[in-house]
């Protein structure tokens, strides 16, 4: 083309615009772990802004904690992130220990190490399969994850008798002593969970599909994680190497040798990473607590009605999915006077608008499970 | 035209309508009754591999579960969407299963055992085929839901993109086999082709799987999309019909790449039809076993790949293919099958190193 | 989406898969085969011993819901509580135990058994007789050493799964 013809020259531009529109990702839908909605707004198939509504499983936890005597809130803790209640029940634990003065026996430490750890693990088991189930990979890793976090949920059916909610961790300790068998089966169990998660990742790591669905979308970049005080596989993911087990470490994680994974660009397919990353760290923890495991009591004198003195504590731990605290006021009765929980997947989910505008539809729901919340722990 | 029809068939006792009455009958009992048993086969193969098992409840081995989900299916209530297009909602699955049926009249069972043996077999095929995307949109614009559209259309143009590296993948076997006939194709087929065309198998194989919906391209029916799908407002047996078609394409596409890939019917010591149908069933078990294993593609994946992937190896693997022909015509088969396999590797390695999406964030 | 690998991710994956085809299934056929669940399992039943029950109530004040119900009258002949009433509401209850352990006459157990759905709400209520021992409601384990010692031992899916990787 030589030059502009005159009609060139004198038409402007006409941009056609179409109107965004605003769908409604339902509270009841496949993909969303739990009852959770987004009103989207698309501009084409392009998200343009994104409005979290929660709220759908409150069931007034804080509230009702204050009826309850300080151990009666213990299985309370239990249904805040039911896929991990050994944390919720330890933080709380904490919380209290702190407030009343109450030492832990040393066996009772190591105790609620290997059961934080191996909560751990089965929590990132769930949380990493569901992830890879919304990528389209038809169940197979949920189904072969699912399957290890069953010889896990054996074990602790063994140690306190339930599955899911375990109501294990007293003040000043734990219920009850682990059986005689529960030794020689975690033995078993850490022999064989290296092998497993090197199947996973061959199964997926290096999977063309994947890494074209997952690398490079949903990006949080650092200084928005830090502002936002994410915290867990999300933060690290971005590339901040914060783990309150070093930075603020509780109970007895100072003896304890491992490191912290982090990633690089903080897109999903670093989330998922950190995850199966910290799944090994997780089995050199418990490999070193199953050695040293002392003798001894595993539950210091402590009646079931504690009375602690007036003041307040706040107890905080390194939860699967970030950093859970529990604030608790007491004022020398039976019940606490104030129960409030830092729920750190409430907290990670104030980033979820940043990360999806300017994605498509299809990321949408692959954002949403790389940020692994569980809505319990977000609505209380 | 009886000297002619005797030419046409000089081994059958009965005139041209007893034979073609007999394939008829054989063809719809073959893909109904397979079919059913690819449901099944399908469930429980990606179970075991899921480490659970399938179905094993409704008679022995869970044999009996698609009668029985084709017994629910009939009990269902008929929903047609108010506004919807009532002719054309009802007449979506029959076009979509028609087609599906007719493909299987030039697919040989055995030597000379097929409905007609056109001269222009695969050209038929691929034209056949093509009309099943016409009854999925009739879904899809029936249903009076702007998601049902838009899942049709985006089907309706990965057929269209992934129809153009099969044609040119058939094109090389048709070069190689001399013919379209799809006789004639089995017949030339002394050395399978799959050695011979080791890259035109890989582009076939892979764009038919975009073009039946199966994983890992099975964007349209995945429900972790907000984009329900053609079939959100089908029911019943309507809804049965799609998934016949579905899962007839499925067998159909098994059936070509046996006949055009893996020498069809011929074997060594089993009859020839038993030969094909465990061919088919192989086929059909590396389709569920990529379905699987391997998560799904994004539609603009979809479409990148079938484009900028697939169309330039197709028109490669054709340019070889025929110099090959041209410039080495008395050459020993089996010389070409190493150096075929050979240009193919170091194909797939130097597109995949320069395959770019070009696709990233948009600014808001 | 870049080809780094040039299919081998796939690849590595279908071999992974095809392995499984391998494998046994670790699937439990529920309702003809049951595993053993351990020993100290919190089942869906409350149990009561009448006889070592004195009726002080620790229970019913340990319980977060409330669930439990105690009515006892003074006997001044035999110097002890009468236990009217002990009635426990299962439809309640979140069997998490608290008021096992704090029994101090070790009169309560949770229930070995965990099928014990019903068809009637009311049917949960139990009071006196019906949350006494018997064939069916068998005691478990949990904060009893010694029931736990005559159970028979858990089945692990650790022994079960012997795939080979």
């Amino acid at each position: 083309m030589v030059g502009k013809s005159k009609a060139m020259e004198t038409t402007k531009e006409v941009v056609i615009k179409a109107e965004p529109f605003v769908v409604n990702i339902g509270p009841a839908h496949p993909s969303t772990h739990g009852v959770f909605r987004m009103r989207t707004t698309l501009d084409g198939e392009v998200i343009v802004d994104m409005e979290p509504v929660f709220g759908y499983l409150h069931r007034g936890i804080e509230k009702l904690a204050e009826e309850r005597t300080y151990t009666g809130v213990i299985p309370l803790t239990d249904r805040l992130d039911y896929l991990a209640s050994m944390s919720n029940n330890l933080a709380y634990c904490l919380a209290v220990e702190k407030l009343a003065g109450i030492l832990v026996p040393e066996r009772a430490e190591y105790i609620r190490v290997i059961m934080a750890e191996l909560q751990r693990i089965a929590s990132h088991l769930i949380a990493v399969g569901a992830f890879l189930n919304d990528c389209g990979a038809f169940m197979t890793p949920i189904l072969y994850m699912l399957r290890e976090r069953e010889k896990i949920l054996d074990l602790f059916e063994m140690a306190c008798g339930q599955r899911l909610t375990y109501n294990y961790m007293r003040v000043g300790g734990v219920s009850q002593d682990i059986p005689e068998e529960f030794a020689p089966a975690l033995g078993k169990f850490l022999k064989e969970m290296p092998g497993w998660i090197d199947e996973y990742d061959q199964l997926l790591k290096d999977n063309e599909i994947l890494l074209a669905r997952a690398k490079g979308v949903g990006i949080l970049p650092r200084e928005l994680a830090v502002n936002i005080s994410a915290s867990g596989p999300v933060l690290r993911a971005s590339g901040v190497k914060w783990d309150i087990r070093k930075a603020d470490p509780y109970s007895i994680y100072d003896r304890f040798e491992f490191d912290i994974p982090t990633g690089t660009a903080g897109d999903c397919y670093d989330r998922y990473r950190v995850r199966i990353e910290e799944m090994r760290q997780s089995l050199r923890i418990l490999e070193q607590a199953m050695k040293d495991l002392p003798k001894g009591e595993v539950r210091s004198d402590v009646p079931h009605l504690i009375r602690p003195p007036a003041g307040e504590a706040y107890g905080h731990i390194e939860a699967p999915r970030g950093d859970l605290g529990f604030y608790l006021v007491s004022d020398n009765s039976i019940a606490p006077y104030r129960f409030h929980v830092r729920a750190p997947t409430l907290i990670n989910l104030t980033a979820l608008r940043d990360m999806m505008r300017g994605w498509k539809v299809a990321d949408l729901v692959i954002i949403f499970g790389s940020i692994d919340i569980c809505l319990a722990e977000v609505d209380r | 035209m009886a000297m002619a029809m005797q030419m046409l068939l000089p081994d059958w006792p009965g005139n041209f309508w007893a034979h073609w009455g007999v394939f008829v009958v054989i063809i719809f009992v073959f893909v109904l009754a397979t079919v059913m048993g690819f449901i099944w086969f399908e469930r429980r193969a990606m179970a075991v591999m899921q480490a659970r098992l399938g179905p094993n409840r409704v008679g022995p081995f869970g044999f009996l579960q698609p009668v029985a989900d084709v017994l629910k299916l009939l009990t269902k209530e008929d929903v047609v969407p108010a506004k919807g297009d009532r002719w054309v909602h009802w007449l979506a699955p029959v076009v979509a299963v028609a087609p599906m049926l007719m493909i299987f009249a030039v697919v040989p069972f055995q030597s000379g055992a097929l409905l007609a043996d056109l001269n222009i077999g695969i050209l038929y095929i691929v034209a056949i085929s093509s009309v099943t995307t016409v009854g999925v949109f009739m879904a899809g614009w029936s249903s009076n839901n702007k998601y049902s559209l838009l899942g049709a259309m985006r089907q309706v143009a990965s057929v269209v993109s992934y129809e153009i590296p099969v044609v040119l993948s058939i094109i090389g076997v048709v070069l190689l086999a001399g013919s379209l006939s799809m006789q004639q194709i089995v017949m030339a087929q002394d050395i399978p082709f799959i050695l011979l065309q080791p890259l035109g198998f890989l582009l076939f194989f892979i764009g038919a799987l975009a073009e039946i919906n199966r994983a890992p391209f099975d964007l349209m029916e995945a429900d972790s999309e907000i984009v329900a799908g053609f079939n959100t407002e089908y029911s019943g047996m309507k809804w049965g019909l799609l998934f016949l078609a579905e899962y007839g394409e499925a067998l159909a596409v098994s059936a070509i790449v046996t006949t055009l890939f893996l020498s069809g019917w011929r074997g060594p010591v089993l009859p020839p039809w038993l030969w094909f149908l465990v061919k088919v069933g192989l086929v059909f078990f590396v389709i569920v076993w990529i379905r699987t294993t391997v998560p799904r593609v994004r539609i603009d994946q979809l479409m990148a790949l079938a484009w900028k992937f697939l169309l330039p190896l197709a028109v490669i693997n054709l340019l070889i293919t025929a110099v090959e022909i041209l410039a080495w015509p008395e050459v020993s088969l089996w010389v070409m099958v190493p150096v075929n396999i050979a240009i193919m590797i170091v194909l797939v390695l130097l597109w995949s190193r320069f395959f770019k999406l070009g696709w990233g964030r948009v600014e808001v | 989406m870049k080809f780094e690998r040039y299919g081998i991710g796939i690849a590595k994956g279908l071999r992974v898969t095809i392995r499984h085809l391998l494998r046994r299934p670790v699937t439990t056929q529920y309702p003809e085969q049951r595993l053993n669940t351990s020993r100290r399992i919190r089942g869906n039943e409350l149990i009561w011993d009448r006889e070592k029950c004195t009726g002080c109530a620790t229970c019913a004040k340990t319980c977060p819901q409330g669930s439990i119900h105690i009515v006892t009258s003074v006997s001044i002949e035999e110097n002890k509580y009468k236990v009217e009433k002990f009635e426990v509401d299962t439809g309640y209850c979140i069997f998490c135990g608290l008021c096992v352990e704090a029994c101090p006459y070790e009169a309560l157990f949770m229930g070995y058994a965990y099928e014990r759905a019903r068809y009637r709400r009311g049917e949960l209520v139990l009071a006196n007789e019906g949350l006494l021992a018997s064939e069916e409601r068998k005691p478990s384990g949990y904060a009893h050493p010694e029931i736990a010692a005559t159970l028979p031992k858990q089945t692990l899916l650790l022994d079960k799964d012997r795939g080979k990787r």
